[in-house]
């Protein structure tokens, strides 16, 4: 048993007397918990260490501006984020959208069920071609803020959408949101 | 028994020491959630913090902050003495305005980290300075230790977009299209 000796167990040269009982500190409890205490230091200091999620911009070419990639219809779905966390999702160009636009709530049941759904339907047209799946187009406006941003990437990355982009938002698409009431 | 107290306590002393050491950041922020599980990298790291519409920055290791700061001066034409290049290499992150830097370090830690002390690093167009550091410490990592500088953002939560596109947009302009967004941890279940 652990235990701390603190009686001095007999004196020598001189007669052996009836032993006394010896005043023991129990240290068992101490030393539990200064492990346990060593254990949470150790867990904690080593996941202190940040996530980080992975971002990567299309180049800036400057010198050509008005490079446009064109993209089939059927393939892009376009997500612009207005004011107060609300999502408007269009597919297609702007002035003649193939669905929607129609407004999405972030989470599960919002924006995630359209992208899966989406998805799915890219892959009914294309076939499970990766080079020819969804593209995705994100257009933050001036009403969103940072955490809206890193939620929609973060659904890219949930829903592995294989091909997203950010890009700024046009007017007609600001004109969209006026209508909605979102921006 | 009495040895294994010992090492126990040697242990947890040690683990109390290092793990208190951080001091606090002088611009708190708040970093959003997400599901991905990347970590983020130990050296040659940039930190842009980003909060308030106040922009703040750090570099990590010691050697690449004193030849940024080195850069920095050579540039503003201000000149830094040893002591104060010691000093800001132990600085975390900061943001002041590179006039306001001598006036900065000689300050004690706990009264550098004061909240709303710090103004942030001037980044619109007329004086871009956040630029200048970027550049500077890009160029400090390549010479040290020859790798490129790795950029993360942490924002706040609540920051409103433009205010990151601003900073997105000084990184681009620099042709750094890759970075890291700090974010906290949530499941996929929200």
């Amino acid at each position: 048993m652990a235990e701390l000796n603190t009686g001095d167990g007999g004196g020598k040269g001189k007669k052996v007397r009836s032993k006394k009982q010896n005043a023991g500190v129990d240290l068992t409890a101490m030393v539990d918990l200064a492990f346990l205490l060593i254990t949470f230091f150790m867990l904690t200091t080593s996941l202190s260490k940040p996530q980080s999620m992975n971002l990567a911009m299309p180049d800036k070419d400057k010198t050509d501006p008005t490079k446009i990639i064109e993209i089939p219809d059927d393939r892009s779905l376009t997500i612009l984020i207005g004011k107060d966390n609300k999502i408007l999702w269009y597919k297609g160009q702007t002035a003649a959208p193939l669905e929607g636009p129609s407004a999405a709530p972030f989470g599960k049941e919002g924006i995630r069920k359209v992208i899966l759904d989406q998805i799915a339907k890219v892959k009914g047209i294309y076939g499970a071609d990766p080079k020819k799946g969804l593209i995705v187009v994100i257009k933050p406006s001036k009403e969103s803020n940072y955490k809206n941003l890193v939620d929609i990437l973060d659904e890219m990355a949930i829903t592995s959408v294989p091909t997203y982009a950010i890009v700024d938002i046009t007017p007609d698409e600001l004109k969209m949101l006026d209508k909605e009431g979102m921006n | 028994m009495t040895a294994m107290c010992d090492v126990a306590f040697l242990l947890l002393s040690f683990f109390v020491m290092t793990s208190t050491a951080k001091l606090p950041e002088p611009l708190p922020v708040d970093t959003p959630a997400s599901t991905v599980q990347t970590k983020l990298p130990d050296s040659d790291l940039a930190t842009i913090t980003v909060g308030k519409e106040k922009v703040f920055f750090g570099v990590v290791g010691k050697d690449i902050r004193i030849l940024t700061l080195e850069k920095i001066g050579e540039k503003y034409n201000v000149n830094f003495t040893d002591e104060e290049k010691k000093k800001f290499s132990l600085v975390d992150g900061f943001g002041v305005p590179v006039g306001g830097l001598k006036q900065l370090l000689a300050l004690t830690g706990e009264e550098r980290n004061k909240e709303g002390l710090q103004p942030g690093i001037p980044y619109d167009s007329t004086d871009n300075q956040l630029r200048e550091w970027l550049l500077a410490a890009r160029l400090a990592t390549k010479e040290l230790n020859n790798a490129e500088l790795k950029i993360a953002i942490k924002g706040d939560a609540k920051e409103e977009y433009p205010t990151v596109k601003k900073v997105i947009d000084i990184l681009q302009d620099q042709k750094v299209n890759k970075f890291f967004l700090v974010t906290g941890l949530r499941s996929e279940d929200f």
